[in-house]
């Protein structure tokens, strides 16, 4: 059984379709990466995945849960779907182990000793065990972002959605982000990635989802993406990456 | 006689008065908070009638001088057949003037927050109330202190106002004086001074609570 089933989900914007018809399913410990032009929707579609945008019409299950029902016990369903965001969006009043803390204790009702002590574990996963007492403003990029993954895993999630988590990011900063994310992948975590880093894609993901104008123009395992593009689109699209981003490692 | 020979047979009056504006003070901003706060989340958070009651009250506060807010409190209530004290009148008016204004201080705090944090507190579970008390308003309140200690500032001075409703607050203590002794000028200096006092003290106990609640980043960086 897929962990997630995404079944025709359409959104719009007023009169601006943003999502049209995406269908696609998610297996456990699978690895996708959403690849595409700007506005096309990506971000709507991680967004419509945790219900943080509920798709018009159309259905999402996680596992047997249809979490697109009305009357969902969403606060249920998020806390097994984290989330990782393009500008981290650590809570800026908190310090970086509070930030990791925040969900065990006040969401998953752990006393505080025991969310502390899972809080120091999860920012040890990424690298960040030196750092818990700094606020989010005395850290770099790459280092809240680690944070930021280090709040979404410490909620115990069966699968992350990223959202570009390296496109706000010096170069010299994408790496350590990318390092974390690679060492989940290998852990057998379930992950969707919206991404433009195609080394990253090329190594680790199963499925390379090509998505344009709301809808899914290409889904393929990443050597066939890249060596044998079936759509026009596709081809075009991945070679304007190769020019921004430079070839692909 | 000069003004320093009359000036202690109405020491204790003038001090009682002093005492008045401050308890008007105090008790004005503090419980005007207490207020302030359900206003803005009713304004921000809600739909339907509590955000259309909280928008009302707001405009009608902001769109009606002072003044009349104070007669309409002071003379209106007991045309209810309902006794009030001046003092107790000034306060209701205070409370409720300074709640609409401190609403409206907070709201510009939480408009400096992202949506992303919002966002944020919902993907690792939080319900929105819970964001919004331990994500939101934390942040939100820290942005709004200047305004806010602006709003007890303005307070000090306001309190004045309530000499026209028979508060025998400062300003009141100080027309009494004036016409008593006619030492206009000096008396007026004199408030005029310990107004000046008050002032420069809300604004060092802003200065520290500021300080005590500084967290990176939320200093306005430029300036430093
Ligand atoms: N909350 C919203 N209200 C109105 N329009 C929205 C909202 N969120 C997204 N949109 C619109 O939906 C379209 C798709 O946005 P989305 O952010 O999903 O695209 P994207 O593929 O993630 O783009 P990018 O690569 O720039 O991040 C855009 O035209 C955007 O303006
Ligand atoms: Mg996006």
């Amino acid at each position: 059984m897929p962990l997630v089933r995404i079944e025709n989900i359409s959104k719009s914007f007023g009169k601006n379709r943003v999502l049209d018809g995406i269908t696609f399913d998610i297996e456990p410990g699978a690895v996708k990466v959403i690849i595409g032009p700007s506005g096309t929707g990506k971000s709507t579609l991680l967004r419509c995945i945790n219900m943080l945008a509920p798709p018009d019409s159309g259905k999402i299950w996680l596992q047997d849960t249809e979490i697109t029902a009305p009357h969902t016990d969403l606060i249920k369903i998020r806390q097994k779907i984290g989330m990782v965001f393009q500008h981290f969006a650590l809570f800026k009043h908190l310090r970086a182990v509070d930030n990791v803390a925040l969900g065990l204790h006040r969401v998953k009702k752990m006393n505080r000793s025991d969310a502390y002590e899972k809080a120091k574990q999860n920012l040890q996963k990424v690298g960040m065990q030196d750092h818990g007492d700094k606020y989010p403003a005395q850290l770099s990029g790459g280092q809240q972002q680690r944070v930021g993954i280090a709040r979404a895993l410490a909620m115990d999630p069966l699968l992350m959605l990223f959202d570009e988590p390296t496109s706000a990011l010096d170069p010299e900063l994408i790496g350590e982000v990318l390092m974390v994310m690679q060492k989940l992948a290998l852990e057998g975590m379930t992950m969707v990635c919206v991404t433009h880093e195609m080394g990253f894609a090329k190594s680790v993901a199963n499925e390379i989802i090509f998505m344009e104008g709301g809808h899914i123009l290409e889904a393929s395992p990443p050597a066939e993406m890249f060596n044998n593009p079936r759509n026009e689109r596709t081809r075009s699209f991945l070679h304007k990456i190769n020019e921004l981003y430079g070839e692909s490692k | 006689m000069s003004f320093f020979a009359v000036l202690p047979k109405y020491l204790p009056d003038l001090a009682h008065g002093l005492w008045l504006t401050i308890a008007l003070t105090l008790i004005a901003a503090a419980l005007g908070f207490l207020l302030s706060v359900p206003l803005v989340l009713a304004l921000l958070y809600t739909k339907g009638i509590p955000r259309m009651l909280a928008r009302l009250f707001i405009t009608l506060v902001r769109g009606t001088p002072l003044l009349v807010q104070l007669f309409f409190i002071y003379y209106g209530i007991p045309a209810l057949g309902i006794r009030i004290q001046p003092f107790n009148a000034a306060l209701i008016g205070f409370i409720l003037n300074s709640a609409a204004y401190q609403a409206e201080y907070l709201k510009g705090g939480f408009m400096a927050i992202s949506s992303e944090q919002m966002e944020a507190a919902y993907s690792i579970g939080l319900s929105k109330w819970q964001a919004v008390r331990v994500v939101i308003f934390p942040q939100a309140f820290r942005f709004a202190i200047p305004a806010l200690s602006n709003e007890i500032i303005y307070l000090v001075k306001y309190t004045s106002v309530a000499y026209v409703i028979q508060v025998p607050e400062l300003l009141s203590q100080a027309k009494f004086f004036a016409s008593d002794t006619f030492f206009h000028l000096q008396i007026y200096f004199l408030i005029g001074v310990v107004y000046l006092l008050l002032i420069w003290v809300v604004s060092k106990l802003s200065d520290m609570l500021e300080h005590k609640l500084h967290i990176p980043g939320f200093d306005i960086a430029h300036l430093r």
